[in-house]
């Protein structure tokens, strides 16, 4: 049989977080209340500003939002993730996620994570998952602090489906019988992809294209 | 003259097979959600379901006395154990069709099996729908299967839906003789006794097939749910011909070596139809002038209402069947009984084959209770069920026409068929040849990870499904030399179904005649209910 992958979308798919819970879970351990507070007040401030950037553009979107990690060391932010996934991502994860995991393995399956979130927070939740490798965007450091920049490409939308491709051309894999889980329409690039897309816990735009397109539904609330 | 016995045959024939003449009533035929009202050509053949059997007038003495004189076991409560582990499996909502009036049998049979499991101090005790690759029941319909006592003192630890997919839950016993697969629901496996409540709506039903096919997974399935085993199957409502009881029955030996397996199966009667829909189970020759005057109500009620609308208002009849036997005890001798009463209640005589054969579709398959019928769940009555409900001979001569009445619609339920929509949209374009479907695209579909996801934690059928469907039609597929789905409103549905379409079903015999010549002899067979033709030649 030929190899095949499946790929995950992360947050809204597998867990019911998204990027801003897990850098709030950050700011709120910034180490003294003084940080605490900058940074939580920095981020109440900027909702506004994100959520514009959101329905305008979620590549422009991840590139400012990343931002707001500037000057936090890279170390702290290793040992955080690892607490994040006990304190917040465990608890997110949907019920069933798990078990369609598994069921992609038992399929033969390469199990991949594939997210717009930065790495070091995904990893700990890969490891969890039972996933085999984790496509995350990456932040760059300097001397060991972040920079608030985002190694290009940034991992979102249709970069998704071209690292997607690239990721099956390395490790041979065959993308026509590969899988790509999603939960939301700007994600439609990464779906359509592969030769077996499918929307799970859609939005309403995807729902919508799943259904247009036959693409199975699934929800794992 | 002609003797008692002779008239009698004769009178039996007549009363089921009409020839349509001048000044024959037009005949009500099913027509999806919807009815036609044909005047049929003269000569046509009408083959009309025998009238509903006599129910037993005690359903609950019925039981009883069957559980405690069983065919080839000891009597039921002299099985029992204190401390012993029971499974019950159950017939899942594939039948009967549609669902039956309330209680449903199987809640009177628990009944009676509960309380006795309980005085003989047996409590560790579990209800299991034997769904097989069907989809997972609803709670509501599992509820409406069994009664709310019984589920709510039940549900959801004790009694759920068979998961053919989870790894844990599955358990492979040896091989049969022929090496094929036999694994079944470990629970059932690590029962001190397993208990099968079934209900035998078609003759394909119940025996071997009961607790092989319905505790099964996919593995063990593909033995008998595949191509070659249906071409091999003359026609698989008549056990004794069919390739694919063959192999359940060696499955169920493999089964009945291993397993202490208590059967109670139950026969209904025809009775589909009652008060308003009376009138569907009579012949048109009988109908009175408020019969006509509920048909014509009827029919203008469906012609106002969008098709979801009369889907629903269909679903929400049920069904006033009654029980015409119960029969328990081991496997075999059990089921030969059950079958007997099978045959008497559908089993049709008729003389000769036709060259053309109209089958109405009605709105409801074993595999849309509550759903769509579907394009592939129409090929499946057509070609498969209809088709295949005869014993001797296929009703229509090889190379011969069948004439489905349904419109065909291009509608599938996401919920319950994926996976058909795919197999639909994306294989039947490439090939209709079951071989290849099977060879090239079953495994890919059986293991799609959404698939079975939405088996085991939805209400979907398993990936695999659609090509059962397929495959279930393969014997009348490659028996007829052309089917016209009469009124199907678009020409892709037919035609990815390697059919014909017309407009009407006087267009279609029109077609027909046009296949098979002028004087070619026509049949129409009036379902439903369920008519089994015993076709002589």
């Amino acid at each position: 049989m030929s190899a095949k992958a499946a790929f995950y979308d992360v947050d809204g798919t597998l867990v019911r977080t998204n990027i801003v819970h897990t850098y709030a879970y950050y700011a709120m351990n910034r180490g003294s209340l003084t940080g605490i507070a900058a940074r939580t007040l920095a981020t109440l401030a900027q909702i506004p500003v994100y959520a514009g950037l959101d329905l305008i553009n979620r590549k422009v979107f991840n590139e400012y939002f990343y931002r707001a990690y500037e000057g936090l060391s890279e170390d702290r932010l290793v040992t955080l993730g690892e607490e994040m996934l006990q304190d917040v991502l465990k608890p997110a994860i949907f019920p069933k996620a798990q078990d369609l995991i598994d069921e992609a393995r038992r399929a033969g399956c390469r199990i991949v994570l594939i997210t717009g979130a930065l790495d070091f927070t995904v990893l700990p939740l890969a490891r969890h998952l039972r996933a085999d490798d984790v496509i995350a965007n990456k932040m760059q450091f300097v001397g060991g602090i972040a920079t608030g920049k985002v190694i290009p490409p940034i991992i979102e939308g249709a970069n998704k489906a071209h690292a997607i491709r690239e990721y099956c051309v390395k490790h041979q894999l065959q993308l026509d019988q590969s899988f790509a889980y999603s939960d939301s329409f700007s994600d439609y690039a990464m779906l359509a992809m592969v030769g077996r897309p499918t929307a799970v816990n859609p939005d309403v735009r995807l729902r919508s294209v799943a259904r247009a397109y036959h693409w199975p539904v699934l929800d794992l609330r | 003259m002609r003797q008692l016995k002779t008239l009698k045959r004769l009178y039996d024939e007549e009363r089921h097979v009409v020839i349509t003449e001048k000044g024959s009533p037009p005949r009500v035929l099913f027509f999806g959600e919807d009815f036609l009202l044909e005047d049929l050509p003269l000569d046509t053949r009408v083959i009309f379901p025998r009238p509903p059997l006599q129910g037993v007038p005690n359903v609950k003495a019925a039981i009883r006395w069957a559980i405690n004189h069983p065919e080839g076991m000891e009597p039921l409560h002299a099985l029992l154990r204190p401390g012993m582990k029971v499974t019950i499996a159950i017939d899942d909502i594939s039948l009967p069709l549609p669902p039956m009036a309330l209680p449903d049998v199987r809640q009177t049979i628990l009944e009676i099996v509960l309380e006795l499991l309980a005085d003989s101090g047996v409590d560790d005790v579990h209800l299991i729908i034997a769904n097989a690759l069907h989809r997972r029941m609803t709670e509501a319909e599992m509820k409406r299967m069994v009664g709310s006592k019984i589920f709510d003192a039940y549900y959801p630890e004790r009694y759920y839906n068979h998961d053919a997919e989870d790894p844990e839950g599955m358990v492979e016993l040896e091989r049969t003789s022929l090496g094929e697969v036999v694994a079944l629901n470990r629970r059932a496996v690590e029962s001190d006794l397993l208990i099968y409540v079934n209900i035998n709506l078609v003759p394909m039903d119940g025996g071997h097939k009961s607790v092989g096919t319905g505790l099964a997974n996919y593995e063990s399935l593909r033995a008998h749910h595949n191509p070659k085993t249906i071409r091999d199957s003359e026609s698989y409502m008549e056990p004794s011909r069919s390739a694919l009881h063959k192999s359940t029955e060696r499955i169920g030996r493999v089964i009945d070596k291993n397993l202490k397996v208590f059967h109670i199966e139950t026969a209904l009667n025809n009775r589909m139809f009652d008060g308003p829909t009376g009138f569907l189970g009579k012949r048109e020759e009988d109908y009175t002038e408020f019969d006509r005057l509920k048909f014509q109500g009827l029919k203008y009620t469906l012609s106002k209402l969008p098709r979801a609308a009369k889907r629903k208002l269909f679903m929400q009849i049920p069904a006033p069947y009654q029980v015409t036997g119960v029969n328990a005890g081991a496997t075999e001798p059990c089921h030969e009984k059950t079958l007997e009463l099978c045959w008497k209640q559908y089993s049709v005589p008729v003389e000769g084959q036709s060259d053309i054969v109209i089958f109405p579709v009605p709105y409801i398959s074993p595999y849309n209770v509550n759903s769509i019928l579907n394009p592939l769940l129409v090929q499946v009555m057509g070609l498969g069920y209809l088709y295949n409900l005869n014993r001797g001979v296929p009703l229509v001569k090889r190379g011969g026409v069948i004439i489905l009445c349904h419109p065909a619609y291009d509608e599938f339920d996401p919920e319950h068929h994926p996976s058909y929509i795919e197999f639909f949209n994306r294989l039947l374009p490439e090939t209709r040849d079951a071989m290849k479907l099977e060879h090239m695209y079953e495994r890919e579909f059986a293991e799609n990870p959404s698939y079975v996801h939405l088996y085991r934690k939805g209400h979907a059928y398993h990936g695999a499904h659609p090509f059962y469907m397929w495959y279930w039609g393969e014997n009348g597929r490659q028996h007829v030399g052309k089917v016209i789905c009469a009124g199907a409103e678009n020409n892709h549905v037919p035609e990815l179904l390697g059919w014909e379409r017309a407009d009407t079903l006087g267009e279609a015999i029109d077609l027909a005649r046009g296949f098979m010549g002028r004087s070619a002899s026509i049949t129409c067979v009036k379902t439903a209910p369920i008519v089994q033709c015993d076709v002589r030649i």
